[in-house]
């Protein structure tokens, strides 16, 4: 038995599912939550590295543990890298101004970006391989047994390049892409699978509303006996909670500046530590009428600042009135009326704010036909468990979705760019995938033996308005005069909405030769030479590798607490939870070494569990550290310093640092 | 009469699947009406269509040969590529229409009137007048949004006026069509040929009309 994977890759959080009989489940990570933090933080190199001579591959960080990185060390950390996914530093002006992403110095317009972390370059694909390793090693861990296949949720909107990018993203993991499954669409087969026991029912439509943390996707579906047809799509792949975040973030850095006279825009760890707390008050303003900021600033100020709904709502109109536009488009496609839509369902975390749900409710006049949005399946976790039922279809092994298909279709129009440059289109938005088109092109000079192709896809009616998804060259064309050679050229999107292209010259009858060249994306060669760890793909001894993984979760999480009563925050810990974090880490010292896997990671789970108060205080002094303009790191250094002019957290901070320093350490030394 | 690659038994219903071995096609030569297993004729059954769609995708969808060999994998994209191609074309009155026509060797839009000068941009010459006047209207209409100005409520009404005036003449050709089609489907040689004239015609008639609409609503809701 081996197990195929569903993975939904999102900007903000991460997760994977599989069909536990029938019914799909979300895997939970070592620290038992569900949700990964899409976060990578890249770990500080051992000292002397040689950067070039150094073949091994940098560690990192990812998730939950990586989101302290984010405020300790801002420049070594990346989150929402999904908004880089396939895209040129010519297209992303946009993001550059609300997102702290450092992109490489010598990236050239039409390259594959590469964003800096530390001392080192990566590819967005690579970024996302990172969060989509540690999902492949959770459900092994899960599971017991290699994963190898796995299908992964893209936004409906996404074009050729973002999934090209998504699916070496996959391959760089270790993982067979088996397909690309829309998440909308996903959703829908996670709820569609739910209600198949009802019986038959009459063909339902259905559209599903998804604002996630940086996509939004529209998409309208009929339901007939199993088969899932999508019939239209729209969405925007820059759009979702990510915006409201930086929105509030604006406003608040804004007012710190003209209130108090401080500036925290050059500061990335005082930028990451109020963004963490405006994320906290958009979330409480999801259920509270009211949500508080208070933030102590350099200097001592505090800046406090009350949020009531209605102006938080305000601030965010413009945001959530960009997903009216798309959903209007997707039902003039569907030549449907709000009337018309049976059920909608809702997806997507963002989906959680009242403002949403009401424009959703109007939208689609649901609450004037007595009807409500579904939203029984947790909107973070639904698009990962569809992904699932995606899967079982796929492995046909199970009698709950083999009477499922989906059938999905290519949100963006296909086109050539014609003379003047203007796009011919080749294939409609909306069309069914997979789908394909032919067209046939000439030479216009005598003797010609190469003619271009430049393949756009977009809406728009120039070329340069759309987007550019590649360039071909046909080669080889025998030579003949002008407008005799007959090269049909045939266009294919296949069932992961990525596009194959082929031609022949038929006047000769030879097969032209064609080379591919991309616009954007990586070769097969680029990404063969960016994945992860070999050994991650070698077929021999799984249990000798899940015993590797164990020991070396087990030994970062002991470094962790070893170095914790460094930490001020240790000193908020009570005497019983600090025995209780000594006990858990004895009992994990004690089996670290050995073979017993299961022991290892019970002991290793235990200790986060023992550990995890401590590491929200950590947070919080990271937090208050980083808006007093200190990195932790500074911090502890002045305390050290000059202790008699720190005002501490503690009255007895000091004192006990010290103390409880020379503790673990003195431990540490009689452990080694 | 077409028969299977892989046994030999003649094929029945669609072209992309043996009913004997259950062997996938692979054949680029199948026309759109064998790929659903449709007389190739205008008139067919919505609903008969939708079901052999829904029932040929079951069969050759690349979801069903996720563990088969890439032979097996490349016949199923390609067959269901055709499918969808296929379904996309004839579910429409019109698509399918023009892709019967263009089947029996007759020009049809572009290549009928010529690349760029086609009949998408002349006005059909009894319209001339209230084509006219409708630009005229919406001219005003645009140059007002583009000035930021309040649209004058007298001209949005003439023109929502007139947008219906034209989408009744689109109806009108669309039943045109619909009887020149039962004209084909049902006459012989002779009667084919005069109702192909007239349906290249119509169709002519009917992509300048629909611009003509498509823009009204366009500037409509741009006014609203």
């Amino acid at each position: 038995m081996e197990y195929i994977v569903g993975i939904d890759l999102g900007t903000t959080n991460s997760l994977v599912a599989y069909m536990q009989g029938d019914v799909p489940v979300v895997i939970p990570g070592v620290d038992g939550s569900n949700l990964v933090p899409s976060i990578v933080a890249l770990d500080p190199l051992p000292q002397g590295t040689d950067q070039a001579g150094g073949a091994a591959r940098p560690t990192v960080t990812v998730g939950n543990s990586a989101r302290r990185a984010l405020i300790a060390s801002p420049e070594r950390a990346i989150y929402s890298v999904k908004r880089l996914m396939g895209r040129g530093i010519e297209d992303i002006g946009e993001e550059l101004k609300f997102f702290p992403f450092r992109i490489a110095p010598d990236v050239q317009p039409g390259e594959v970006l590469r964003i800096t972390l530390g001392e080192m370059n990566f590819t967005p694909s690579e970024i996302s391989a990172y969060v989509l390793r540690q999902l492949k090693r959770n459900a092994e861990r899960f599971l017991g047994m290699p994963v190898k296949k796995a299908v992964i949720t893209v936004p409906a909107y996404f074009n050729d390049a973002q999934r090209q990018a998504t699916r070496d993203a996959g391959r760089m993991a270790g993982l067979e892409v088996l397909r690309l499954v829309n998440e909308p669409t996903a959703a829908a087969l996670a709820y569609g699978l739910d209600r198949a026991t009802d019986g038959s029912e009459p063909t339902r439509t259905v559209a599903v509303y998804d604002l996630g943390g940086g996509t939004f996707d529209i998409s309208i579906l009929k339901l007939n006996d199993g088969i899932f047809e999508v019939v239209a799509t729209n969405g925007d792949t820059h759009l979702g909670g990510d915006d409201i975040d930086n929105l509030l973030l604006l406003v608040a850095l804004d007012e710190i500046r003209t209130e108090h006279g401080v500036d925290l825009r050059q500061q990335p760890d005082a930028i990451q530590a109020l963004r963490k707390s405006v994320i906290e008050a958009k979330i409480a303003l999801s259920s509270d009428a009211v949500a508080r900021l208070d933030i102590e600033l350099p200097g001592g100020q505090r800046y406090q600042r009350e949020i009531p709904r209605e102006v938080y709502e305000q601030l965010i109109a413009p945001v959530l009135e960009r997903t009216a536009g798309p959903c209007r488009q997707a039902l003039a496609d569907a030549g449907l009326t709000p009337e018309q839509i049976d059920e909608v369902v809702l997806v997507g975390g963002s989906t959680r704010i009242p403002a949403v749900r009401r424009l959703v409710d109007e939208m689609f006049h649901l609450s004037m036909r007595g009807r409500k949005p579904h939203t029984e399946l947790n909107p973070d976790e639904v698009v990962a468990m569809g992904a699932a039922v995606q899967a079982s279809i796929l492995a046909g092994t199970s009698s709950a979705t083999d009477q499922l298909l989906l059938l999905d279709v290519t949100p963006l129009s296909l086109g050539i760019e014609a003379l003047g440059g203007v796009v011919a289109r080749v294939l409609q938005r909306n069309s069914t995938i997979p789908a394909s088109a032919t067209e046939h092109f000439t030479t216009g000079v005598d003797g010609q033996t190469n003619v271009a192709i430049h393949v756009l896809q977009g809406e728009r009616e120039l070329a340069k308005d759309c987007r550019s998804l590649a360039r071909f060259d046909l080669k080889g064309i025998p030579p003949m005069s002008a407008g005799m050679p007959r090269i049909e050229v045939k266009f294919l999107i296949d069932a992961n909405g990525i596009l194959q292209v082929s031609a022949r010259e038929q006047r000769s009858g030879t097969e032209a030769q064609i080379e591919v060249k991309p616009t954007y994306g990586l070769t097969d060669e680029q990404v063969e030479a960016m994945i992860l760890d070999s050994f991650d793909n070698a077929e021999s001894d799984f249990a000798e590798r899940q015993l590797i993984e164990a020991r070396l979760e087990a030994e970062t999480i002991l470094s962790a607490v070893n170095k914790a009563p460094e930490n001020g925050a240790w000193l908020l810990l009570s005497d019983a939870e600090r025995a209780e974090i000594f006990a858990a880490r004895d009992q994990l010292v004690a089996v670290q070494s050995s073979s017993d896997l299961k022991g290892i990671r019970d002991a290793t789970t235990a200790l986060d569990q023992a550990t995890r108060r401590f590491a929200e205080l950590m947070m919080d002094q990271a937090v208050s550290s980083a808006m007093r303009g200190k990195t932790m790191q500074a911090a502890d250094q002045t305390l050290n310093e000059n202790s008699a002019e720190i005002h501490a957290p503690h009255p007895f901070a000091h004192a006990e640092i010290d103390e409880d320093a020379a503790i673990a350490g003195g431990e540490m030394r009689k452990r080694q | 009469m077409n028969h299977c690659t892989s046994c030999q038994k003649a094929l029945e219903g669609s072209w992309l699947v043996c009913t004997g071995c259950g062997a996938v096609q692979r054949n680029a030569a199948i026309d759109y009406f064998q790929a659903l297993g449709q007389e190739r004729r205008f008139g067919v059954n919505a609903a008969t269509l939708e079901r052999e769609f829904h029932r040929l995708s079951r069969r050759l969808h690349p979801d069903r040969f996720a563990r088969a060999s890439a032979e097996e994998q490349q016949n199923s994209l390609a067959a269901t590529a055709l499918l969808n191609d296929a379904w996309r074309t004839l579910r429409d009155p019109v698509t399918r229409l023009e892709y019967l026509l263009k089947l029996e060797g007759y020009a049809v839009g572009e290549e009928h009137a010529g690349k760029g000068k086609s009949a998408e941009r002349q006005p059909p010459s009894d319209l001339l007048e209230e084509v006219f006047e409708l630009n005229m209207q919406l001219e005003e209409l645009r140059m007002s949004q583009k000035m930021g100005e309040a649209a004058d409520e007298a001209v949005v009404k003439d023109l929502a006026a007139t947008g219906v005036r034209f989408e009744s003449m689109l109806q009108a050709v669309d039943d045109a069509l619909a009887a020149e089609g039962a004209k084909w489907d049902t006459g012989a040689a002779e009667a084919r040929t005069g109702a192909a004239t007239q349906m290249i015609q119509l169709l002519d008639r009917r992509r300048y009309l629909r611009n003509l609409v498509r823009d009204v609503r366009e500037t409509l809701g741009a006014a609203a």
